[in-house]
């Protein structure tokens, strides 16, 4: 048994190289919750339409909690090697000490693409949710959206700069208040309080499943998108205070949560919008919980979803700067990047540099893509590192059988999660190809040069057991 | 094993190494975005010649709601009636299948070999 004590609340042992330099120790379970939810609650508030779009509104339900069952043995998988494995960098620094290190170059990269997309998606939906306020406050012509999308860059950026505590307490508060406009609009339109307005038979009729069940398949494409970022939880693991308690209660009361926000989120707009405008997020709803309360006829609900979407555009924003930017921080601290990155600030305890050097990244496909492509580069990158997790929890077990080290977290049905995750992902593979099998070819060609270019060229600068930095023995078969 | 010594890098080479990356990054989205291969697009294989709600397989309830969001039939036509094209050729189905296990091998035989360098010098040989 390794000498460390991960559940010990006051040194888990994980600051670099087994110092206790680092990140500052300020978070408890309520801010992962935030992290992991706030990231992911701009999923029920834009892009999941899209699984509407590619299969129907029922196609996109089964997708819903499919990719549900895909997340949940995720977070479960996540909570025992995070809760393991409490460094910044999350999935990156796990594949560092249990595949290898080429792997975990490109478990970085996930994180960083798939969180920056995602904050470029955010940006482009909060300086749409602008234009249409203008309109409808009396503005006349386009409005011109980019200046609001790079203010909202911007910002988010300069709040992670100045500090964990203070970002993260903030995406707590516009959180709370986007889920709950989410359960406002159900409670309202669903004939629970006053009179309903949802119709699912009247606007499903002829249409239950446009595309038969190959649309069942290809809606998981972007089913992911209800919840891709609850792994995000794991990126705050050396900022928070126990990160044996805090990570895996945060990340599955987060599940939990958005699996409820999930399903209300369809059953109100499917039932309120019909199925080809909600499936259309670029040229019908971009914003379906905000056309939804249009429809209502109550200004209330359109104020309260209005500012719900602005709120979890900005909540989901923030929280991808701060995992985009760990994660690119710790590959720089580890030299796998140049060691510029690796620089923590010396007055706010945040790395600083990563946070700066992401702004210009998020801009580039904030300003220049459209948001299906977008969203799409974010889940690939996502759908890529769900892949590796299997591998990595049974690499993980098999080297480090139970009772060789001290786990925060056991996860029970060892190794069915890993099994039913390795399945939902190769659907997935399967559901992003059809429509969209270019930009997967393209995207895993990527990958494939930069690892050829990591693994030739970078790693001559990387130092080799110091990347080591457990305190656990060493791994069977070794 | 030898213990290892990584090579101080440079500021030059360290600025190359980023500019490489984040021109590899762009490409690979707006590579295939320049030469239209990105994404899907959904077309309007049978247009109606004279739209109503009738003709685009609309009900009342749907058309309702449609007229509420502001649109009339000829202004939803093509969002109606657009849609995705879901053929596919085994080849084209066999070749994602390839290129995404080559990947994962790839990346499983170097992380290994690299691996086991870490494991040796933090460890000791076996």
């Amino acid at each position: 048994m390794a000498d460390i004590d991960i559940t010990s609340k006051t040194m888990d042992g994980m600051g670099p190289h087994g110092t206790k330099v680092g990140l500052l120790r300020v978070l408890g379970p309520a801010h992962v919750w935030a992290l992991g939810v706030g990231i992911v609650l701009v999923g029920e508030y834009m892009g999941w339409n899209f699984a509407v779009g590619k299969g129907g509104a029922y196609a996109a339900l089964i997708a819903c909690w499919f990719a549900g069952i895909l997340y949940t043995c995720v977070a479960m998988i996540d909570s025992e090697v995070t809760s393991t494995v409490a460094a910044a960098g999350g999935q990156y620094t796990q594949a560092k000490h249990i595949v290898g290190p080429l792997m975990a170059f490109n478990v970085g990269l996930y994180l960083t693409f798939a969180y920056t997309m995602l904050e470029a998606a955010n940006a482009i939906t909060a300086g749409y949710l602008i234009s249409v306020v203008a309109t409808m406050t009396g503005y006349e012509g386009a409005l011109d959206q980019r200046p609001f999308i790079i203010l909202s860059i911007l910002f988010l950026a300069w709040l992670n700069y100045r500090g964990v505590l203070a970002t993260l307490t903030f995406n707590l508060v516009i959180t709370a208040i986007a889920f709950v406009a989410i359960l406002v609009l159900f409670v309202s339109t669903s004939g629970i309080i006053g009179t309903g307005i949802v119709q699912h038979a009247a606007l499903f009729e002829g249409h239950e499943l446009p595309y038969g069940w190959i649309g069942v398949l290809a809606a998981m494409h972007f089913g992911l998108w209800y919840y891709l970022g609850i792994e995000g939880t794991t990126q705050a693991a050396e900022e928070v205070r126990s990160p044996a308690r805090a990570l895996p209660f945060g990340t599955l009361a987060g599940i939990m949560t958005l699996l409820i926000a999930a399903t209300l989120t369809w059953y109100t707009c499917s039932g309120v919008l019909p199925w080809e405008f909600l499936g259309d997020g670029v040229n019908g709803s971009v914003a379906p919980l905000f056309d939804t309360a249009r429809l209502s006829g109550s200004n209330a609900l359109v104020w309260l979803l209005g500012i719900g979407t602005l709120f979890a555009t900005l909540a989901s924003a923030n929280g991808c700067i701060n995992d985009a930017s760990r994660a690119w921080f710790a590959m720089g601290r580890d030299k796998y990047l140049p060691g510029w990155f690796g620089a923590v600030h010396p007055k706010y305890r945040t790395p600083y540099r990563s946070i700066v050097f992401l702004v210009p990244i998020a801009l580039i496909f904030a300003l220049g893509a459209p948001l299906d492509q977008v969203i799409t580069f974010s889940i690939l990158s996502g759908l890529l590192e769900y892949t590796f997790m299997p591998l990595n929890i049974i690499l993980f077990r098999k080297k480090w059988p139970m009772g060789s080290i001290k786990r925060g977290y056991e996860h029970p049905f060892h190794p069915l999660p890993a099994i039913v995750l390795l399945c939902l992902c190769g659907i997935t593979f399967f559901a992003v190809f059809l429509g969209y099998g270019t930009q997967l070819v393209a995207m895993i060609g990527f990958y494939i040069v930069v690892s050829l270019w990591f693994h030739f060229w970078r790693y001559r600068f990387v130092n080799r057991g110091a990347q080591f930095t457990m305190p656990w023995p060493k791994p069977q078969g070794y | 094993m030898a213990h290892y010594s990584a090579p101080k890098q440079g500021k030059a080479s360290q600025l190359i190494d980023v500019i490489v990356l984040v021109a590899l990054t762009v490409g690979a989205l707006f590579v295939p975005l320049w030469l239209g291969m990105a994404g899907s697009t959904k077309t309007v294989s049978n247009p109606a010649e004279a739209p109503t709600w009738e003709a685009l397989g609309q009900n009342a309830a749907q058309a309702a709601q449609y007229e509420a969001l502001g649109y009339d039939p000829a202004s939803a036509h093509d969002l109606i009636l657009a849609r995705f094209d879901y053929s596919f050729t085994a080849g084209a189905l066999i070749a994602m299948i390839v290129v995404v296990v080559l990947y994962y091998v790839l990346l499983l035989r170097f992380s290994e070999s690299e691996y086991r360098e870490v494991i040796a010098e933090k460890f000791g040989e076996k």
